[in-house]
C-alpha cells in the first residue's frame, strides 16, 4: 500500500485515519473518546512532519504507525515554530480540546452575550428613535462585526494558540497586539467582576419579603423616614448608601466595604471554580451558564407582556424615528456596540478557536454565533421594554393617585368619587370654580410619555430602575431572584472568555514551569486580580469603574482589533490567509470577505477611533457624583476629575497599545544586534519559520 | 333666661372647635381605601366611639384621669370623613394644650387604630406624628445565611475539583512510563484503528516489497 507522505493535506489524512494522539492514556482531557477531535497539529509544522517522513519510507518498510506516534511525539517536543515555545499544557500533551463542537459554540456565544445586551442595546434602542437603530445596527453588523469576527475565529484555529501566541506567530513585530489584549482582558476581567459582585449582593440580598429596597429606613427618632431616602427614593438610596456606600467625591476614598468584599470574594471564588482546568471545567459550566438566561428572558417576556402596559412600552420604544439616521452619533454608538457586544480584540475568541480542530468552519461558526448574539439583543430588549413599559403605567397611575388625593383633602370630597379617568374633568371643574385653591395644591403634570422616556443603561437599569419595575410585580422576591441570577450567569459566561483570553497566554507562553499543574496557574491568576480588584470596593469604587470602563476598555480594543486587521492582511498576506480559511472551511472567502478584510474594516475602525477621540476631548472628563448635600439632590452632582485621575485615565488608555510600539522597536533592535554580530550563512535552516521578519 | 344661658353655652362650645381653632387637631379617615367593600359608613356612632377613645387616651395622662366623653368636641365633619375635634377641661371653658393632646394620642395610636380596623396612614392625625413601628429585622440578616450557603458551596467544589486534579495527575506519572515499555518492545499488538484491524501493517510476516528493490541486490558479490 502505497504511501505518499509528500504533501501535507494527505499526511493529515494520514495522521487523521490512524487517529494519532487517541491511544495514549491520558495524553489530555477526554482521551480515549474516538470523535475526531483530538489534536492534531498545525500546518505549519507539517513540513518538518512530511520531511522526516519521507526519510522512513525511503529506509524501508519500517515498523507501522507506533514509529509515526514517535515522530509525532519527537516533532512536537522540538515543534519549531516561530515565536514562543510548542503548546505547553503540562508534560508535553496534546492540546486541549472541546468535548463536542456545541460546548465550542455555547462558550463563544456566552463569551459574547453579556450584560451589554441586556441594559446596553435596549436603551440605544430607545435612544436613538426605537426601530429605526436596527438599520446602522445592522450595516455595522455586516461591515465590521462579522468580518473581524470571523478573522479572530479562523486566525486562532489555524495557528492554534492564545492571542500572545498567535500574533507573534503572525509576525514577530506584532507580539505587541497579543500583549495588549491580554492586558485589556486583565483590566477588563477586573472591574467586570465588581459588576458581578453587585449583582452577587442583589441576588442574596432578594431572598426575603418585603425586598429591601421597597421602603426607605425610620430615622434616629423613628418619626420618619431617613431623610436621604425620603429625597430620592427607596432604590436608589438601597444602591447608593447601602450596596455602595458611595463617597462624594472620588477623591474620598473612604474604608474598604466589607460587604461587598466578602461577595467579591465569592465571585471569584466561583470563577476560579469554573476556570479551574481551563476548557474542561468550564465547558461544562457553559452549558448551565448561557442557556439559563434564555430561560429567564423567556419567563420575563411572557410575565412583562401579560402586565398592564406592556403593549404601550413596545409600542413606544419600538416605533422607529427615521430622522435620528441623521444623527452621526447613532452610526458611531452602533458600530461601538456591535464592538463591544461581539467581545472582539479580547483575544478570547482566539482563545476559544484555538482549542478546536484546524478543520472546522469558523466561517459558518462567525456567522451564526454574531446573528445568535444579535438576536439575543433583540429578544432581550423585547422583555425589558415590556417590564418597562409596565412600570411606566404604574407610575403614570400612581402619580395620577397621588394628584387625586391632593384633590380630595384639600377640597373635602369624598374618596374614591374621583377616579384616574375622570380626574381632568374633575380639575378643570374645580379649577373653575376655585382656581386660587388649586392653584395652591402641588399638583405634578402626568404624561404617560414622560414616564416612558425616562431611559437608563448600565447599572441604572439594572440596580434601579428594573428593581423597581420588580417591586411591582405581584411576587416581586421570586422575580428579583431569577432577574440577578440571570445577570450572574449572564456575566460570568463573559468571565470565562476574559479568563480563557488571560490564562491561555500564560499557558503558551510557558509562564510556569511544566510540571507545575494548570490549576495552580489559574488560582493564582483569579488571586491577583480579587487582591487588585479590591480597590473597586472602596466607597470611591464605582466611580474607578466607570473610568476603567471608558478609558481602559474602549480606545485600546478600538486599536488592537485596527492592529489585528492590518496584521492580518497586509503582514500576513491576504492570499496566504485565504489559502488557510480556503484549507480550513473548505472554500475561498468571497469577494464579501476580502472586500471588507481589506478596506471596509479598518477605515470603519479608524473611523470610530477618532471620532471617538474627538467625542471625549470635546467636553472636559467629568462625573456624576452622588452627594447628598448637593443642593439638586436628588439629581447627580457633575464634578470634573482631579489631576491625578486624569493622568490614571491617560496612563490607562495608552498602556495597553502601548505594548505594540514597544514590542515592535524591540524585536528590531534585536535583530539589528543578531545581525551585526552574527552574519546569515547560507543553507543553515532559520529556526524561525521564515515569516515575515 | 335659661335659653339665652343655654345658647351662651353653645356658642362658647361651638367657639372652642373650630377649623385651625387653638388646640384643635384635623382628622381625616380614609376608610374605603383600607376596607374596600368591607367599608362601614361613618355615622355619629361612629363619632361617639372616637369620642370616647380620645377621652381614654385622655384619662391615662397624669392629671387628667376626669376626662369625660362629652369634653371631647366634634366639628365640621366632611363627606371626605374629615372633621376637627378639641379637647376641654372638666370647666369646658378652655382646651387642653395640645403637647397634651398631642403626646396622649401619640402613645395609644395603636388602639385608636385597631378600634376603626386602619392604620398610621388611613387614619391621619393632622400635626401628630406617628411613632412608626421599626421593622422587624431578624437577628441574622438573610443575606449572610444564603452567603454562607453559596461559600460553603462553591468551596467543597473546588476542593474536590483540587483533589481529583492531584489524584489524576498522579496517575499520569505512573501510566506514560508503563506505555513506552510497551511500545519499545514492540510486541505482537493487533490494533484496531477505526475498524480496521492493523495486520497488513504488521511486520512480523517478513514480505519483501518488490518496489523497494534497491540496485545493491543485482550487484550481490561473489
Amino acid at each position: 500500500m502505497g504511501r505518499s507522505l509528500g504533501t501535507p493535506e494527505a499526511l493529515a489524512a494520514e495522521v487523521a485515519a490512524t487517529g494519532v494522539g487517541q491511544g495514549r492514556a491520558g495524553a489530555g482531557p477526554g482521551s480515549g473518546r474516538a470523535r475526531g477531535w483530538r489534536g492534531l497539529l498545525p500546518t505549519n509544522q507539517l513540513h518538518w512532519f512530511s520531511f522526516k517522513s519521507q526519510e522512513s519510507t525511503l529506509a524501508g518498510q519500517q515498523a507501522g504507525d507506533f514509529l509515526l506516534r514517535r515522530r509525532l511525539r519527537a516533532v512536537a517536543g522540538m515543534a519549531g515554530t516561530p515565536g514562543p515555545d510548542p503548546p505547553a499544557d503540562g508534560g508535553g500533551e496534546a492540546r486541549p480540546a472541546w468535548d463536542s463542537k456545541l460546548q465550542y459554540l455555547l462558550s463563544c456565544v456566552g463569551f459574547a452575550v453579556g450584560l451589554g445586551n441586556l441594559w446596553r442595546f435596549p436603551y440605544l434602542c430607545q435612544t436613538y428613535g426605537g426601530g429605526a437603530f436596527l438599520i446602522p445596527y445592522v450595516v455595522a453588523l455586516a461591515f465590521e462585526g462579522i468580518p473581524l469576527f470571523h478573522i479572530e475565529l479562523a486566525v486562532g484555529q489555524r495557528l492554534r494558540r492564545g492571542s500572545v501566541g498567535v500574533w507573534t506567530a503572525i509576525s514577530p513585530y506584532l507580539g505587541g497586539v497579543g500583549l495588549g489584549c491580554f492586558t485589556v482582558s486583565f483590566l477588563v476581567s477586573l472591574y467586570y467582576n465588581t459588576v458581578l459582585t453587585w449583582v452577587l449582593w442583589y441576588l442574596l440580598n432578594s431572598f426575603q419579603h418585603p425586598l429591601p429596597w421597597s421602603a426607605c429606613p425610620l430615622d434616629l427618632n423613628r418619626t420618619g423616614l431617613e431623610q436621604e431616602c425620603r429625597d430620592s427614593s427607596p432604590v436608589s438610596y438601597f444602591w447608593y448608601r447601602r450596596t455602595l456606600n458611595v463617597s462624594a467625591d472620588i477623591s474620598d476614598g473612604g474604608p474598604v466595604q466589607w460587604r461587598l468584599l466578602l461577595c467579591l470574594a465569592v465571585s471569584w471564588a466561583v470563577v476560579y471554580l469554573c476556570v479551574i482546568r481551563g476548557i474542561e471545567t468550564t465547558g461544562k459550566a457553559i452549558y448551565f451558564t448561557a442557556l439559563f438566561p434564555y430561560l429567564v428572558l423567556t419567563a420575563f417576556l411572557v410575565r412583562g407582556l401579560t402586565l398592564p402596559g406592556a403593549m404601550q412600552g413596545l409600542t413606544y420604544l419600538f416605533t422607529p424615528d427615521l430622522r435620528v439616521l441623521q444623527n452621526p452619533r447613532v452610526w458611531l454608538d452602533a458600530a461601538t456596540q456591535i464592538f463591544f457586544s461581539l467581545s472582539l480584540a479580547f483575544g478570547g475568541h482566539i482563545a476559544f478557536a484555538s482549542y478546536n480542530p484546524p478543520r472546522n468552519n469558523c466561517r459558518r461558526d462567525a456567522v451564526s454565533i454574531a446573528l445568535v448574539n444579535s438576536m439575543t439583543s433583540l429578544y432581550a430588549s423585547v422583555a425589558v421594554f415590556s417590564v418597562l413599559g409596565f412600570k411606566a403605567a404604574s407610575d403614570h397611575g400612581q402619580c395620577l393617585d397621588r394628584n387625586i388625593l391632593h384633590l380630595i383633602n384639600a377640597f373635602d370630597l369624598p374618596e374614591q368619587s374621583v377616579s384616574r379617568d375622570t380626574y381632568t374633568a374633575a380639575l378643570v371643574r374645580l379649577n373653575a370654580s376655585q382656581p386660587a385653591q388649586v392653584a395652591g395644591l402641588p399638583l405634578e403634570a402626568c404624561r404617560l410619555e414622560d414616564f416612558l422616556d425616562k431611559s437608563a443603561s448600565g447599572t441604572g437599569l439594572a440596580f434601579i430602575v428594573f428593581t423597581e419595575a420588580v417591586l411591582h410585580m405581584p411576587g416581586a422576591p421570586v422575580w428579583a431572584v431569577l432577574f440577578f441570577a440571570m445577570l450572574f450567569s449572564l456575566g460570568l459566561s463573559s468571565m470565562f472568555g476574559n479568563m480563557e483570553s488571560i490564562i491561555t497566554p500564560l499557558l503558551d507562553l510557558g509562564v510556569m514551569p511544566r510540571r507545575v499543574p494548570k490549576e495552580v496557574l489559574t488560582g493564582l491568576a483569579c488571586l491577583l486580580c480579587f487582591l487588585m480588584a479590591t480597590c473597586f470596593t472602596l466607597r470611591s469604587g464605582s466611580y474607578w469603574l466607570e473610568i476603567f470602563d471608558q478609558y481602559a476598555a474602549a480606545l485600546n480594543l478600538i486599536l488592537l482589533a485596527f492592529f489585528e486587521v492590518i496584521g492580518v492582511v497586509y503582514v500576513y498576506g491576504m492570499k496566504r490567509f485565504c489559502d488557510d480559511v480556503a484549507w480550513m472551511t473548505g472554500r475561498r472567502p468571497g469577494f464579501y470577505w476580502r472586500a471588507t478584510w481589506k478596506v471596509v474594516s479598518p477605515l470603519l475602525l479608524l473611523t470610530i477611533f477618532v471620532a471617538y477621540i474627538a467625542l471625549l476631548a470635546s467636553s472636559p472628563p467629568h462625573y456624576k457624583a452622588w452627594n447628598p448635600r448637593y443642593e439638586r439632590f436628588p439629581s447627580r452632582q457633575e464634578k470634573p476629575y482631579p489631576g491625578w485621575v486624569l493622568a490614571a485615565c491617560a496612563l490607562l488608555s495608552f498602556l495597553p497599545t502601548l505594548w505594540v510600539p514597544v514590542v515592535a522597536l524591540g524585536q528590531l533592535l534585536a535583530r539589528c544586534r543578531e545581525k551585526t554580530r552574527d552574519p546569515p550563512q547560507d543553507g543553515r535552516p532559520k529556526p524561525r519559520g521564515g515569516r515575515a521578519c | 333666661m335659661l335659653w339665652l344661658l343655654f345658647f351662651l353655652v353653645t356658642a362658647i362650645r361651638a367657639d372652642l372647635c373650630q377649623p385651625d381653632a387653638e388646640n384643635a387637631f384635623k382628622v381625616r379617615l380614609s376608610i374605603r381605601t383600607a376596607l374596600g367593600d368591607k367599608a362601614y359608613a361613618w355615622d355619629t356612632n361612629e363619632e361617639y366611639l372616637f369620642k370616647a377613645m380620645v377621652a381614654f387616651s385622655m384619662r391615662k395622662v397624669p392629671n387628667r384621669e376626669t376626662t369625660e366623653i362629652s369634653h371631647v368636641l366634634l366639628c365640621n365633619v366632611t363627606q371626605r370623613v374629615s372633621f376637627w375635634f378639641v379637647v376641654t377641661d372638666p370647666s369646658r371653658n378652655h382646651t387642653l394644650p395640645a403637647v397634651e393632646v398631642q403626646s396622649a394620642i401619640r402613645m395609644n395610636r395603636n388602639r385608636i387604630n385597631n378600634a376603626f380596623f386602619l392604620n398610621d396612614q388611613t387614619l391621619e392625625f393632622l400635626r401628630i406624628p406617628s411613632t412608626l413601628a421599626p421593622p422587624t429585622d431578624p437577628s441574622v440578616p438573610i443575606w449572610i445565611i444564603i452567603f454562607g450557603v453559596i461559600f460553603c458551596i462553591v468551596l467543597v467544589a473546588t476542593m474536590l475539583l483540587i483533589l481529583s486534579g492531584i489524584q489524576q495527575h498522579r496517575r499520569k506519572n505512573k501510566g506514560p512510563s508503563e506505555m513506552e515499555d510497551i511500545e519499545d518492545k514492540c510486541e505482537n499488538v493487533i490494533t484496531i484503528e477505526n475498524g480496521i484491524p492493523c495486520d497488513p501493517l504488521d511486520m512480523k510476516g517478513g514480505h519483501i516489497n518488490d518496489a523497494f528493490v534497491t540496485e545493491d541486490e543485482r550487484l550481490t558479490p561473489l
